[in-house]
């Protein structure tokens, strides 16, 4: 079975489904205890994993497979990318709970029972092992997102559901007939056989499509992002939180399981897609995000933002692009839904996200003001900090692949520094505008709860990276090894002058093939 | 050595101040940070005089594991070797002076753990940045000391002047960043390493490539120490880059001292001596490096001859002073750089923390034509802001005795000349010619503040704070922004006392100020042999900096009229000075009405706000808003999924339903698709 004798991975999966049908039963309050007490249970068991998870091991531990039915095989395990967005993923889950312990008031029962349900489908996500199981949980994890912002929602919630909505169907039909060919043609559901599989170049190209079509709204990258600040305005501060901190990154562990092992050469083909569109991105959502006066517009615009660091990363076909992308998802994660937590203090102290209702909150909440700080210098990668890492490594792997990309990647840390820094001055700097806002009080303990071992991770991803990323290691050496036949040419080759060569530059960035 | 101690003992102070805050209170966060930043400079004092005696080796110290990523591997770790040990010195003792200052400074603010937290974060940011041993540690220094820099100038937070100078000075740092980084990438796409000395060994071997970078191929060295030192230009506030500096003037002026003046914004010029072997293997960058050292110390000269702010001239001053040090790079007169460096710390800090004492005693005000006559009331100030302007001016007599500044910033001068280049001759008469300016507003700001009649009784703190309207909180600062007007001529500011008494500053104040005044004037007669002369200076520095043994030497070879000519303007800017504020006042009226267009084009900086507010902050803000409503909204969105719901609603019954109960037909959908699926497959 696996390395604890009882199939660990399928126990992930049925707590928080049995928790949530058991909330449906209970009453409000006893709802919130069991959501917390079962997502407590998956944190713990997710440090298990990350505790007992062999760094240089198999490729695949924790390997379950019940055989098929039909078409679907109970195929779960999962590698050191996947084991640490399940950390994530369970990381937050007890913060969102606490969250809307206050907040959320109607519906608690079914609300509860919706966020643990996600949880189900999330860690589903990272677990599968099978095509179409897959599928079902990436595409059905959406369903209790749709039901928190549509009926826990603000005021417009119906026109930001909808437009979540759409924007998902269009990509994952095309991923589903893309994946129906991939099975008959390759005549396995096994993902772990898929990535090893060598499709066509002529079919990866409208394969590799149909699947960007369906992550790159999920990541999102522009221009299919304008669900996501809707979506994030209107949703709960738990469900933003649950949406910027894990939903965003099944688009960026889509590429890394999917696009690029499957079809690494219309990977390559579609390069200047990628690189093209990260860079719009950065710029003009960094821009938008400048001239925001809803706090959660501008974050959710700064995801945006973000997310390209993850494209960027991903697609620069070497070691420290990769390793920085995914970082980068991890920390965006972490921090992003910290800064969605610290809008949501003070929505429930003053209910408005406008962000000239506030203003000199240092005075009177000068531990807020403190956690958002560290916060907001996370989000602009200030060093020693978890964004630092990821964003620093992502551009340093694009650079690599193309200077000029590289150029405009950079240009991401000056105007990411400029609404942020905007923001932080425009509501914790200053005066209050009013007295109401000079009185609000500073974090409560159950609040200080939520964002200390936030603070904690943040602080220790950015000083001590390794223990996020050494189980993710070997991951991306099979990676690299997988991509390398279509690495496209760096335009920064250094050419031999009168000095004398110093050993090449050894890591695999440089390919033979140049494939566009 | 103790070089964990000296580097982790300010971090673990600002921990405790910054945490505990409130709970521990005034005296115990000051008295931990103050305490823990004296024993880190008692420390760093038996380091630096044991590399001096010959005593001590360069070693690193590896802390902890930071970043791995295939060969990309860095440690966080110490360095410690002459350079550094200079740095350590330099950063410590100022530092510990600062917190002690501020004992009497901030004695009011009601804030004090929090700014004694940031000084002491800043303090092991700038350490972190000194000892760094490779690139991207630096660069966390870097960023770390930009962030403490941006705290400490938004300190008083409640004034929005205060928070736009915060903000610009960490945006523009960003800009300086963005080449740092892309030096960063290139560095390792090119040695496949961050580590600096195998970074610096490796350098000579790739003189005469070429590197591809957007689009166009370029000498390799040429473009990484390019890159490398736009990040140079952004924290020391060269040309171009400088915008900020007068603006952190915002922040409390003990912070002016240590950060704007002694410590942080030499961390470029620091950066430039690290790398100075990868420097030496590109001319062009070389050239490049004094032009702009040069043009900055000319321009931030010139602006300095006219602002009335005491703290914007030091700060203009300052700006000026780095100019210098990147010229002496340039020219590959490292040593001189350095030995500038190390002076300018001690005086300016001086100069710094004098006009704090000046502030202080006249209320916050900060205006200098409201000033006068000061030197009898506060005496120590005086003497300590003499010895500072006779160091920054170099006053000395050759072979005899000078004041700091004489023997670094002349062997700048003469090195700039010597080095025989083109780029050394000019930056040899630009140099002269801000010697002259420079000497011109430095005793301009003595004579206005501390000679002539008092003008007290016009300004309006001076005047509320006699009024009984307790106005006289430090944070009514107001660099530059200042209510009079800057139209105000000098003439119309009436004279008197206005019944304003100043009085000296306490002893914690004036304690660094005797400190700083002993190393103002005896820094560079003792110390200049192991930092500039030939073979002195090549035991001294062991290869910390590629000293050129060969250029100091030639420094002492140079024709008498060039050694001369930094005494010579000197002295004719002290008359300069003397004649228009002393002898006769009305002579600055009277230029001011001859030459109305260049006054207005100094007293405005060159409009290099208004050209770039133009340039850069008004269209971010106008694309920003037309992306957001003219993209977003009125493009992606109407065609996207609003039309979608247009064309639903217009043409199809089904769709509309489809829409309306969309989750139940996406859940439909998703199970029609696994259907299908499921018999695909099974039929297969």
């Amino acid at each position: 079975m696996n390395e604890f004798g009882f199939p660990i991975l399928t126990l992930m999966l049925a707590v928080p489904t049995l928790a949530a049908a058991a909330c449906l039963f209970l009453s409000a309050n006893g709802a919130r205890w069991l959501a917390l007490i079962a997502t407590l249970v998956e944190l713990a068991l997710g440090i298990l994993l990350w505790v007992n998870y062999d760094i240089g091991g198999a490729q695949w531990q924790f390997v379950e497979n019940l055989g098929g039915f039909g078409p679907f095989a109970w195929a779960l395990g999962i590698d050191g990318i996947a084991l640490m967005l399940i950390v994530l993923s369970v990381f937050l889950m007890p913060i969102c709970i606490l969250a809307s312990w206050e907040a959320i008031d109607k519906r608690v029962p079914e609300y509860m029972a919706a966020f643990l349900f996600m949880e189900t489908l999330m860690l589903g996500v990272f677990m599968a092992q099978d095509l179409f199981l897959f599928y079902v949980f990436f595409e059905a994890g959406l369903i209790p997102m749709y039901l928190i912002i549509g009926i826990w929602g603000g005021a417009n919630r119906i026109y930001a559901s909808y437009k979540f909505f759409l924007y998902t169907l269009l990509g994952s039909v095309l991923m589903l007939i893309a994946m129906l060919w991939m099975v008959f043609t390759a005549g396995t559901t096994s993902i772990p056989a898929l990535m090893a599989y060598d499709f066509p170049v002529s079919a990866q190209t409208w394969l590799w499509l149909a699947f960007f079509a369906s992550f790159a709204v999920k990541l999102p990258m522009w221009p299919v992002h304008t669900w996501l600040p809707d979506a994030h305005v209107q949703a709960p501060t738990a469900g933003s939180v649950i949406l910027a901190g894990v939903l965003l990154k099944l688009g960026g562990y889509g590429f890394v399981r999917f696009s690029l092992p499957m079809f690494p050469e219309a990977s390559a083909e579609y390069f200047w897609l990628v690189m093209g569109l990260s860079m719009v991105a950065i710029v003009y959502t960094s821009l938008v995000a400048l001239v925001q006066q809803d706090m959660k517009k501008l974050i959710a615009y700064s995801s945006v933002a973000h997310m390209a660091f993850v494209t960027f990363g991903l697609f620069a076909f070497n070691r420290q692009g990769i390793e920085g992308g995914l970082v980068v998802m991890l920390s965006h994660g972490i921090v992003s839904g910290a800064l969605f937590l610290c809008v949501g203090v003070i929505y429930d102290r003053l209910h408005t996200r406008e962000i000239s209702a506030y203003g000199g909150l240092s005075n009177n909440m000068p531990a807020y003001a403190l956690l958002f700080l560290l916060f907001t210098m996370a989000s602009v990668g200030l060093p020693g900090t978890s964004g630092f890492v990821g964003e620093f490594l992502a551009m340093m792997g694009v650079y690599q692949a193309n200077s000029w990309v590289g150029f405009v990647a950079v240009t991401g840390i000056i105007l990411g520094a400029a609404y942020m820094l905007y923001l932080y001055r425009r509501v914790a700097y200053g005066s209050a505008p009013n007295e109401e806002v000079a009185r609000l009080p500073d974090l409560t303990k159950r609040e200080i709860t939520m964002l200390a071992p936030l603070a904690a991770v943040v602080l220790w991803m950015g000083v001590y990276p390794e223990s996020f990323m050494a189980p993710m290691r070997d991951d991306v050496t099979r990676l690299l090894e997988r991509i390398e036949r279509a690495t496209p040419m760096s335009d920064a080759q250094v050419t031999e002058g009168k000095g004398v060569m110093p050993q090449a530059h050894a890591a695999p960035a440089h390919g033979e093939g140049g494939a566009h | 050595m103790n070089i964990q101690l000296i580097v982790f003992l300010p971090l673990l102070a600002a921990a405790i101040a910054g945490l505990g805050n409130r709970a521990i209170g005034n005296t115990a966060a000051k008295a931990i940070t103050t305490g823990a930043l004296f024993v880190s400079c008692a420390l760093s004092w038996p380091v630096f005089l044991g590399f001096l005696s010959g005593g001590l080796q360069e070693q690193v110290v590896t802390v902890l594991p930071w970043l791995r990523s295939g060969d990309l591997v860095v440690d966080w770790s110490l360095r410690v070797d002459t350079l550094t040990a200079v740095m350590l010195i330099v950063v410590t003792t100022v530092s510990s002076l600062v917190h002690l200052y501020s004992w009497g400074y901030m004695a009011e603010d009601d804030s004090q753990p929090r700014f004694f937290a940031y000084l002491s974060l800043f303090t092991f940011a700038m350490l972190m940045l000194v000892t760094a041993d490779n690139l991207i540690q630096m660069f966390f220094g870097w960023e770390g000391v930009g962030l403490a820099s941006y705290l400490l100038i938004g300190f008083w937070y409640q004034k929005p002047s205060a928070n736009a100078a915060a903000i610009k000075a960490f945006v523009v740092n960003r800009v300086g960043d963005f080449g740092f980084s892309l030096g960063i990438f290139g560095t390792f796409l090119i040695f496949g390493t961050v580590s600096i000395p195998e970074i610096l060994a490796a350098a000579p071997g790739m003189t005469g490539s070429t590197i591809g970078f957007l689009g166009t191929r370029f000498d390799t060295m040429t473009v990484l120490c390019l890159l490398l030192f736009v990040g140079a230009m952004g924290k020391s506030a060269q040309l171009g880059l400088h915008t900020w500096l007068p603006d952190a003037m915002e922040g409390p002026t003990p912070v002016s001292a240590l950060i704007h003046a002694a410590t942080m914004v030499t961390a470029g010029v620091f950066m430039v001596c690290r790398l100075s072997p990868m420097f030496e293997t590109s001319d062009t960058a070389l050239t490049v490096v004094t032009f702009v050292g040069a043009a900055t110390a000319l321009f931030a000269a010139t602006v300095g001859t006219v602002q009335n702010d005491i703290k914007r001239v030091i700060a203009y001053s300052t700006c000026s002073q780095l100019g210098y040090m990147f010229f002496a790079a340039g020219v590959g007169a490292y040593g001189a750089a350095m030995f500038h460096l190390f002076t300018h710390a001690f005086f300016k800090a001086l100069l710094f923390l004098g006009a704090g004492s000046v502030i202080h005693a006249m209320h916050h005000e900060q205006d200098m034509r409201f000033y006068g006559g000061l030197r009898k009331s506060i005496p120590l100030t005086y003497w300590a802001m003499m010895a500072g302007t006779l160091a920054i001016t170099g006053v000395g007599v050759i072979g005899v005795f000078g004041f700091a500044g004489f023997y670094s910033k002349d062997a700048i001068i003469e090195g700039a000349f010597a080095a025989g280049t083109t780029a050394g001759g000019i930056a040899f008469f630009v140099g002269v010619f801000a010697a002259l300016l420079t000497s011109f507003y430095s005793w301009r700001l003595v004579f206005l503040t501390f000679f002539g009649k008092p003008r007290w009784a016009a300004s309006e703190h001076i005047q509320h704070a006699l009024h009984g309207d307790h106005h006289d909180h430090p944070s009514d600062e107001d660099a530059g922004h200042d209510p009079h007007g800057h139209e105000a001529p000098a003439h119309a500011i009436k004279e008197g006392t206005g019944g304003h008494h100043p009085h000296e500053s306490p002893w914690p104040m004036l304690v660094p100020l005797i400190v700083l005044t002993i190393g103002a004037i005896f820094a560079g007669f003792v110390f200049h042999g192991p930092f500039l002369e030939p073979g002195e200076g090549t035991a001294f520095w062991a290869g910390s900096i590629a000293f050129d043994e060969h250029l100091m030497h030639a420094i002492h070879e140079v024709p008498l009229w060039v050694k001369l000519s930094p005494a010579a303007v000197m002295i004719l800017g002290f008359l300069i000075a003397f004649a228009a504020y002393i002898r006769d006042t009305s002579i600055p009226d009277r230029f001011v009405g001859q030459f109305g267009v260049l006054y207005k084009f100094l007293l405005n900086k060159w409009y290099f706000d208004e050209l770039y507010n133009l340039l850069f902050v008004r269209p971010a803000f106008w694309f920003g808003r037309l992306f957001w409503k003219k993209g977003d909204e009125a493009t992606i969105d109407r065609f996207g999924p609003n039309g979608v719901a247009a064309v639903a609603v217009a043409g199809n019954r089904l769709f509309t339903r489809l829409q309306s109960g969309y989750l139940y037909s996406y859940a439909f959908v998703m199970l029609i698709g696994l259907a299908a699926a499921t018999t695909w497959v099974m039929a297969r």
